[in-house]
């Protein structure tokens, strides 16, 4: 009996502690999340550098969420219809990843360098949710960490609706691009 | 002892794994209010002959053509007004996001027009919150045509008409969008002593999205009686607005020929009742000249 304890209260201890010394979150309010497409009539791309960011490096997990009118185009009215007709950011105004470190253990917190990761979760744009999985790197760098990702989404997965007449302007899928630098969040 | 050690174990494993968040953006705490101003009240920067409360981008160019058939009423011989034909030729161009500038040519007597847009206010939500969108809006037009009777002195400022207008709106849900215009034509030079140089009116214009690229517009021009001689009639116009990409085409009919202020304010002579309208469109194509955000 009294092993048992001994034993249960080490595990404990351990658990706590480990859990103590991972227990490091990292947020950022300005990560740079931008979108690029190229159809043959129309290039469309767009940045955002206001994206929020939290990882959480205990459970692995980690969101994102971004303000569909805060994207930036380099046409006025490209940007309005992406407001108006594709986003509708007046129903949708956010696009939320909620996601989590799949093969965490390639991560060495203790060493600065840059790891290769592979995240999935749940991507929302325009009110739909869809799974992804998407290939990330995090570069642990003395206080801080940075994050980055570029992955593809298909438009027709999220029900955003091109009317015929500017099929060809607009291209089927979009790539985006994820960078955030994270300090600890206290 | 033993128990305490067991319990206060399994509490810190318990604790542990009640740790990991469900909701881990809501540690940052509240977001920051953003100031959410209201875009696409209108389609275009005019309803359909009125300016509406839009100004044209930062940096964009938009070339507008506008054009009106004959009246309906004219007849089979006529081919119901689609024979005759009035053209306004025009470009705005966004100078700053809140001021903009045009300039155009029409063959309704040969007028050259040029204008200055500024918005004031701008209708927001959010950490700014305004109601309403205000524009003053100035421009000049120049009559080209001929003088009537060469024979007599005639001085250029004749040929010069001005209006003024306070542009007023909001838009109240995605859908409705509403504005008014109190208006000041002044013109230099009037038929009959019984004309007013200074015509005051009241514009009023709304949209009604019916879905996400098609829009319909009506406008009313209430001009203030006993200003303008008999035979003025007070201006009505109602259209669609299509969108495709770049362009913007506004078909519509309206019982005023000229395409600028002076012209469809004091100067409007068709009846609805009586078929006097004239069909018409605008196109607009925009080109983003200069990026201001790079």
């Amino acid at each position: 009996m009294k092993t048992i304890t001994i034993l249960c209260t080490l595990l404990s201890l351990i658990l706590f502690l480990s859990i103590d010394m991972q227990a490091q979150k990292y947020f950022t309010r300005e990560a740079k999340i931008s979108f690029f497409s190229e159809a043959p009539l129309e290039k469309i791309e767009a940045e955002n550098g206001a994206g929020t960011c939290v990882i959480d490096f205990e459970s692995q997990q980690m969101e994102f969420a971004v303000l569909i009118k805060a994207f930036q185009f380099d046409k006025a009215l490209m940007q309005e219809h992406f407001n108006e007709n594709y986003m509708e950011s007046h129903k949708f105004p956010k696009a939320t990843f909620k996601g989590k470190i799949v093969d965490p253990e390639t991560i060495d917190y203790t060493k600065n360098g840059e790891y290769e990761v592979k995240v999935e979760g749940k991507l929302t744009i325009h009110g739909v949710e869809n799974e992804i999985s998407a290939p990330g790197t995090i570069v642990i760098k003395g206080e801080g960490i940075q994050v980055k990702s570029k992955f593809s989404v298909a438009v027709k997965d999220y029900d955003i609706d091109i009317p015929a007449v500017v099929r060809d302007n607009i291209a089927k899928t979009v790539e985006i691009t994820v960078l955030g630098d994270l300090e600890p969040l206290k | 002892m033993h128990k305490i050690l067991i319990l206060l174990s399994l509490a810190f494993v318990l604790i542990s794994t009640a740790q990991g968040q469900d909701d881990l953006l809501s540690l940052l705490g509240e977001e920051e209010e953003t100031t959410d101003y209201a875009i696409a009240s209108f389609k275009a920067n005019r309803v359909i002959n009125l300016h509406s409360l839009e100004n044209t981008s930062h940096g964009v160019l938009d070339i507008k053509i506008s054009h009106r058939f004959g009246m309906i009423n004219s007849g089979w011989y006529e081919m119901f007004g689609l024979d005759a034909a009035s053209i306004r030729i025009g470009a705005d161009y966004g100078v700053t996001e809140n001021f903009m500038v045009g300039f155009g040519r029409s063959s309704f007597e040969k007028t050259y027009d040029g204008f200055l847009k500024y918005r004031v206010l701008r209708q927001s939500s959010g950490a700014k919150v305004m109601p309403v969108t205000l524009a003053l809006f100035s421009s000049m037009a120049v009559k080209g045509t001929r003088w009537p009777d060469p024979a007599r002195e005639n001085y250029f400022t004749s040929r010069l008409y001005y209006t003024h207008q306070i542009i007023v709106g909001r838009k109240f849900s995605e859908s409705f969008s509403l504005q008014l215009s109190p208006t000041l034509v002044h013109r230099n030079l009037v038929e009959t002593e019984a004309e007013a140089h200074d015509v005051f009116a009241l514009a009023t214009a709304a949209r009604l999205k019916l879905t996400k690229r098609i829009a319909l517009n009506t406008e009313y021009i209430y001009v203030a009686p006993n200003q303008l001689s008999e035979g003025y009639k007070n201006s009505l116009s109602i259209g669609v607005d299509i969108e495709t990409g770049g362009h913007v085409f506004q078909l519509h009919f309206t019982n005023s020929t000229s395409m600028i202020e002076k012209g469809f304010i004091t100067e409007t002579t068709g009846d609805w009742t009586g078929g006097g309208i004239h069909f018409g469109f605008n196109v607009s194509r925009v080109f983003t000249v200069h990026s201001p955000g790079n």
